[in-house]
């Protein structure tokens, strides 16, 4: 049967893309990383308004299948008030059982042929906060920039009992139910 | 199932494995281009104080520790007395961390009125991570107080010095879990004069244990030895038995204790109560953090 299978137009296929796969040719895969993107959530509430700051995202995003993950450290978020860092690590994220947020999703329809202008298309996935998985669509815009970076910005909005993450009541007025969640990553292709 | 369909679903297949551990390789891509994280344990106690005495924990930098420590009378002075509600002392505090490693506070405490300064430095730090780990944290403590009260005697109102009195401590802590810290601390206490037939110097040990029944609960337990030399009747060891609420800047102690002294210098030596008499001590401390300077990093 082997004989059989080697003089067959199958095997070539076969051949062709398992190499395609395995060695993935820079033409065939284009991977672009990022490092260092700014993430920021903001909460709005009665009694006081929190922002924090990571700048710590890193993603990736492989233009041949619209692939896209993004990881961010839940301990690099700084806050205005230090003391609200410990409590966000200890008290709502937990972040020494979950230390990371991620998304893993794809971008809809492929990517655009021509991104120097800004293009809006949507990333649909799977956020990972908190230790829960929850679908998310978000609405990104695209734009390389004369430095070759592809710049992804966008926003969404994450409702936090979605994620288990608990308020007590007695910090009811401190903290809103949904946080808006901005980011702005730059992305350069690799080789 | 000829051999060509066969093949085709083993294709199939395979790209399909292929795609589906593409995702978990993206990720772990990304995990590895991560900074790494020294994983330094944010805090082995809520608050710097156990209950009477300094745990581990420093403030972070900028921030201002406005604490009111507060005692009841004796809980056996009896119902004239209303049980101790009557009476109270206090102290208050202003502390503020300098940088995230060092501390300086002042303190003014109505026993005795007792104006005290201190100084605490963070030297090691606990650290559970891959890359490196530390089994706890260590601080350094000192401090010193001066007793204002009015006296007739000629010796001490000639020459103030005689009032200074200066506690120094090592503290090394750990936390064990999510639920357990303990802390052991050396302590000397040096009084510039001292009591007749007693050393200036006196030495002992403290132990204290957080056991947090909550994120925002803990229930503390803090004892101090005196080694048997510095035993001097008719004063006992300190034991105080209290509960930490959390409520973000602020936390309450509330707080049984045998020492009526708020200072390392007045419940290490000179803690005069007994347990087993009765003679306790109700109160609390509350701790209020206000934020001076914002996060540059935001």
């Amino acid at each position: 049967m082997v004989p059989w299978i080697i003089n067959t137009s199958v095997f070539k296929l076969i051949t062709i893309l398992v190499a395609g796969f395995v060695i993935c040719a820079p033409a065939f895969c284009q991977v672009y990383k990022g490092k260092n993107g700014k993430v920021k959530f903001f909460s709005e509430a009665p009694l006081e308004n929190i922002e924090a700051v990571s700048n710590e995202a890193n993603s990736v995003f492989k233009a041949t299948t619209g692939a896209v993950a993004v990881l961010i450290p839940i301990r690099s978020f700084v806050f205005d008030k230090t003391l609200m860092r410990d409590h966000f690590n200890e008290t709502y994220m937990e972040s020494n059982k979950y230390p990371e947020a991620t998304f893993v999703g794809k971008l809809e329809g492929g990517i655009p042929e021509n991104v120097a202008e800004d293009k809006v298309v949507t990333v649909s996935g799977k956020l990972n906060l908190h230790g829960i998985i929850q679908e998310q669509n978000i609405q990104v815009t695209l734009k390389t920039d004369a430095n070759g970076f592809l710049n992804v910005t966008g926003k969404f909005r994450i409702r936090l009992i979605d994620h288990k993450i608990k308020i007590p009541r007695i910090v009811f007025k401190n903290i809103a139910e949904t946080v808006e969640v901005s980011f702005e990553l730059k992305l350069k292709q690799t080789e | 199932m000829n051999s060509f369909t066969f093949l085709a679903s083993l294709l199939f297949l395979s790209i399909a494995h292929f795609q589906l551990q593409a995702q978990d390789d993206l990720l772990s891509d990304l995990r590895s281009d991560q900074n790494v994280d020294p994983g330094y344990v944010p805090s082995i106690f809520k608050s710097t104080r156990i209950l009477n005495s300094h745990s581990v924990e420093t403030l972070h930098k900028g921030n201002l520790d406005f604490r009111i420590s507060h005692r009841f009378g004796k809980l056996n002075s009896g119902a004239y007395n209303f049980f101790g509600l009557d009476e109270a002392t206090i102290r208050l505090g202003l502390e503020y961390g300098l940088t995230d490693r060092i501390t300086v506070g002042i303190g003014r405490s109505s026993y005795q009125k007792t104006f005290d300064g201190y100084f605490k430095t963070k030297l090691l730090r606990q650290r559970n991570s891959k890359e490196g780990a530390f089994p706890f944290s260590l601080t350094w403590f000192s401090n010193m107080a001066i007793n204002t009260l009015r006296t007739d005697d000629a010796l001490l109102n000639a020459n103030k010095s005689y009032e200074y009195r200066y506690a120094h401590q090592l503290i090394i802590a750990r936390r064990f879990s999510r639920f357990f810290s303990f802390q052991v601390a050396p302590i000397l206490i040096h009084t510039n004069l001292a009591e007749t037939n007693q050393s200036n110097d006196a030495f002992a040990i403290g132990g204290g244990s957080g056991f947090n029944v909550s994120k925002r609960i803990s229930f503390n337990i803090d004892y101090v030895y005196r080694l048997p030399d510095n035993q001097y009747k008719p004063y006992t060891n300190s034991l105080s038995l209290g509960v930490d609420i959390e409520t973000g800047g602020h936390v309450f102690q509330l707080i049984v204790t045998n020492s009526q002294g708020i200072i390392e210098q007045v419940f290490v030596p000179k803690t005069e109560g007994l347990w087993s008499n009765g003679d306790l001590f109700y109160g609390f401390n509350i701790s209020r953090q206000f934020n001076l300077k914002k996060n540059k990093k935001m």
